[in-house]
């Protein structure tokens, strides 16, 4: 009895020892993530991703949701139900999570965790998975990923993944010594074809040491992708250019119509801007209390009721202070500019002086890559919107009643009066119509700059710019005065740098309006005299 | 009816009595114009701290009393206010300022008017003044431990120096492109981009910066980008899809306050570099935001560093006065230098003889709620440096207060004054 009892212990220990040397690389790696020591947690992701072990791709993905969490020496995944697995086993584990603490991530951690899910989900059932999988290997340059990779290129069915498994591959033997020259050529015209800034950074990096026949091609092939991004980056800041015009456009188009129009220096514009953006974002703070379901759609929500704030203050503004002072620009200028310092100091009294936040939507979130050139979504909407706004208000000023009488005030406000144009409440109508404009230019600003109460200071001297630039009372002036702004200032920018840029435009313009002291677009007739 | 006269008579004696008693410190800093998002949280931190000192039973058996001017963010404004404040007041001291073109205006009139300014806030060095404490951090306590850090931890080899076009951002990264040259890196290794202020259209720098950042070295940026410009440059790093992992951003001018305006899911991984973050966990730290929210009653609000140098700072000069027994200028300025506090992130800040204070130096990652993740920090406390030892006309000179009473004495030429 006791002879076969010691045979038994004899046997468990055997069991053991040899349980404890065939233990993987999985298990050994596992006690580097409690040292709280980024190298030491950078080893283990490498040494877990390496192992194969079935559970690696849940810890590396828990490690990258801060979701592995350590504390008495052992490691946990919470999954997705809040329940804690022993990362060793992947049994569910009965402790509380209070001792326990997510296991800390720095950029160079984040770095390795992208390694090594791209190596790990290269043969992903999910094509987006092995697309994302792809990008990241073609990053990492891990040459580890080789043998996946071309298990990954043999079973794809989807040629853009391919595609992009590819060039992963190609990254890799690129710049590896010891792989045969003929796959290296072949990685050069894979890289020659993808002809990004990667691809040029890529091949003109290649080691010194390479056959001559593969750095002539490279070096061919680098020239061409040159060639080509040279042609697309002018492209890239026309676009650049476009759309700072169109900022610009918005900015300005209001008040195209009420200096434009009507002739009044209207220095608080800006705040009727900031009016619309702090709108927007009351809007966004009452639907993420009350209807989170509608956030999507939040700025068309915003879109109207800034146009109706900010169109009622320009009202309320013209019937107040400025029908006091038609005919008199500078007191007009002095007192819109005292309203605009009140209208800021209101809202900062209101909102506070911090910045508001004001999100994105998901759809104008991101970028679409064309060719070598990417256009941000938000960018795209503003592109769209301003134009918009801009064929509404044309249409408003050619076929509504309206427009008719606006431009009848804005030709000869006499004779409009004697036609029995009550010219006062067109007045008003039409600062109301500028005032809203700019609210909702507002609304559109504030995806792409500050919700703060110095918003609309920003664009003041900018917008002043344009009208006067394109020709005082013309919509049409307005389009490609931004327009030739925006696009001169990002064709110049590249060279001259931001600040310098600038300046040299501002010389430009003054030169310009000396010459021709209307703008592009001069109006004729008697409104001009008047 | 005699008795409630007489009552309100000997109130009102006791009040004019109680004004004549009071201590009176200046806070200057803009309430209005484009600095107040900055500025005014700075002002509500004095009036904080200037209460619990009274609640402590004041300073030298005195009520402390706070008097706030409002500048306006309005450069040559500054200078009047501050005469405002020392002559028309009387204060003590002054605690204000934020750019460094405020403090360069204010100068003269505390060195005529031989008052005390605090200035809390990181500054570009090159400067020490008998009249001025910088509690903020000095170059050497921002900017190049950072660039140490990202060359050391990220290891990057090619830096983006971006930064608004004023005097912080054009004097630190003449310092740091000194240093980074010193350390071998090539001038083709190293952009340098400057912007307007309120720069709000970052398509074209960013898509440089990407460009610059793909020629396969690893890239940095090191942004001394200022104020309202921060938001579009995140927002437009964030749209084309410039990751941390790829290009991480490393700034000095973006704190807890400016994130609060932002999503900053985008964000996670860039840096900052301060000397306090809201998020390190100490006692002493989460003793003063709780105070902070209770005075401020809101739970959302959040602190940052030149918060913390303002509390520095005060409890120095509190120590300083009560040390020298009196407010007067000349015997603070000189009991003050060796002055030593707890700061907020468990170490203890003394005052040096170039008025620069020990602070430690601490980089931290943004989190998705807007807090930092400190992922590095100084082992001991680092001496603020009034002069760069990486530029060509300051390296040779060095300030002090105590035994030369200098703040620029030439060690080579041996004299005072450059």
């Amino acid at each position: 009895m006791i002879r076969l009892y010691i045979l038994l212990r004899v046997f468990v220990l055997l069991v053991g020892m040899t349980g404890v040397a065939l233990a993987g690389e999985y298990e050994d790696a596992l006690p580097k993530f409690t040292t709280g020591n980024y190298s030491d947690t950078e080893e283990a992701i490498g040494a877990v991703a390496a192992s194969r072990h079935p559970l690696s791709l849940a810890l590396i993905e828990a490690l990258q949701d801060g979701r592995l969490l350590a504390g008495m020496g052992q490691v946990f995944i919470r999954d997705a139900a809040g329940d804690l697995l022993n990362a060793e086993t992947g049994q569910p584990h009965g402790a509380t999570s209070r001792d326990l603490k997510p296991i800390r991530v720095n950029n160079r951690i984040r770095r390795a965790i992208e390694a090594a899910l791209g190596g790990l989900t290269l043969l992903s059932t999910n094509a987006g998975t092995r697309m994302e999988a792809a990008r990241a290997v073609f990053r990492s340059r891990d040459a580890a990923a080789l043998p996946t990779l071309a298990h990954a290129i043999a079973q794809e069915s989807d040629p853009t993944v391919r595609q992009a498994l590819q060039q992963a591959r190609a990254a890799i033997l690129v710049g590896k010594a010891d792989a045969s020259p003929g796959d290296r050529l072949e990685a050069v015209e894979t890289l020659r074809v993808r002809g990004d800034q990667d691809a040029l950074a890529l091949l003109s990096n290649l080691p010194a040491d390479s056959v001559p026949e593969l750095t002539e091609s490279a070096r061919k092939a680098a020239d061409g992708i040159r060639s080509r991004l040279a042609f697309w980056n002018v492209l890239q800041n026309v676009w650049y250019g476009v759309s700072l015009g169109s900022v610009l456009l918005l900015a300005a188009i209001g008040l195209a119509i009420t200096f434009g129009t009507m002739g009044v220096i209207n220095m608080a514009h800006g705040e009727m801007v900031m009016l619309g953006a702090y709108t927007t974002f009351v809007v966004q703070e009452l639907i993420r209390t009350y209807v989170p379901g509608l956030f999507e759609i939040s700025l068309f929500i915003a879109l109207p009721l800034a146009f109706l704030i900010a169109g009622a203050v320009g009202i309320f503004i013209e019937r107040t202070i400025i029908r006091f002072l038609y005919g008199r620009p500078l007191e007009t200028l002095l007192a819109t500019w005292g309203l605009s310092l009140i209208l800021q100091q209101g809202v900062r009294t209101i909102f506070g002086p911090t910045n508001r936040e004001v999100s994105t939507p998901v759809w104008m979130s991101g970028a679409l890559d064309i060719g070598a050139m990417s256009l941000t979504y938000n960018r795209i909407a503003i592109v769209v919107f301003a134009f918009s706004v801009f064929a509404i208000l044309l249409l408003v000023l050619r076929y509504t009643s309206l427009g008719l009488y606006m431009r009848a005030v804005t030709q000869n406000r006499r004779m409009a009066g004697s036609m029995g144009i009550r010219t006062n409440r067109i007045d008003a109508l039409a600062f109301g119509l500028g005032s809203g404009v700019a609210g909702i230019a507002g609304v559109a600003l504030s995806q792409i700059d500050n919700v703060s109460p110095n918003l609309g200071q920003g664009y003041i001297i900018d917008s002043f710019m344009v009208v006067v630039f394109g020709g005082v009372g013309n919509l049409w002036g307005t389009l490609v005065g931004s327009m030739t702004l925006g696009i001169a200032n990002k064709l110049l920018e590249p060279y001259a740098g931001a600040v310098l840029g600038k300046i040299a435009l501002l010389i430009a313009i003054i030169l310009f309006i000396q010459r021709r002291p209307r703008g592009l677009f001069a109006l004729r007739g008697r409104a001009v005299e008047a | 009816m005699a008795l409630t006269a007489a009552a309100l008579v000997s109130s009102a004696t006791a009040q004019a009595a109680k004004a004549e008693e009071t201590i009176k410190v200046g806070v200057l800093h803009s309430l209005s114009g484009t600095m107040a998002i900055s500025e005014t949280t700075l002002k509500d931190v004095m009036l904080m701290l200037v209460a619990e000192q009274n609640k402590k039973g004041g300073l030298l058996g005195k009520k402390l009393e706070a008097v706030v001017v409002d500048p306006a963010s309005n450069w040559p404004l500054f200078a009047e206010k501050a005469r405002e404040l020392i002559s028309q007041h009387k204060v003590s001291a002054v605690f204000g300022a934020w750019t460094s073109v405020s403090r360069k205006s204010v100068l003269p009139v505390f060195k005529e008017l031989n008052s005390i300014l605090f200035y809390p806030v990181q500054y570009e060095g090159e400067e020490s003044e008998r009249n001025v404490f910088y509690t903020g951090a000095a170059p050497n306590q921002q900017a190049i431990p950072a660039v140490d850090y990202l060359a050391k931890e990220e290891k990057v080899e090619r830096w983006v120096l971006a930064g608004t076009d004023y005097v912080y951002p054009r004097t630190t990264n003449k310092i740091l492109e000194a240093y980074l040259k010193s350390k071998g890196v090539k001038t083709e290794d190293i952009m340098i981009s400057y912007t307007p202020f309120g720069h709000s259209d970052w398509q074209t720098i960013v898509a440089d910066i990407k460009k610059f950042g793909s020629a396969g070295k690893k890239t940095a940026v090191v942004s001394t980008i200022n104020g309202d410009a921060n938001v579009p440059f995140y927002k437009e790093l964030a749209n084309q899809g410039v990751k941390a992992t790829d290009i991480p951003v490393v700034a000095f001018s973006v704190g807890e306050e400016e994130l609060a305006g932002i999503d900053t899911k985008p964000l996670v991984g860039h840096l900052a570099a301060w000397n306090y973050f809201q998020s390190v966990e100490t006692p002493e730290n989460k003793a003063f935001i709780e105070k902070w929210k209770d005075f401020t009653k809101n739970a959302k609000r959040v602190t940052n560093d030149p918060m913390e140098a303002h509390v520095v700072g005060f409890n120095m000069w509190v120590k300083a006065v009560e040390k020298a027994g009196t407010t007067d200028p000349d015997k603070v300025i000189d009991t003050i230098i060796g002055v030593q506090v707890p700061n907020l992130t468990g170490g203890v800040s003394e005052m040096l003889p170039n008025h620069h204070i020990t602070k430690p130096v601490l980089i931290g990652e943004i989190k998705d709620d807007g807090q930092f993740d400190t992922v590095w920090q100084t082992d001991g406390l680092v001496p603020g440096e009034a002069w760069s030892k990486h530029l060509e006309g300051s390296k040779d000179l060095i300030a002090d207060w105590k035994t030369l009473k200098c703040g620029n004495y030439n060690t080579v030429t041996k004299k005072c004054g450059a």
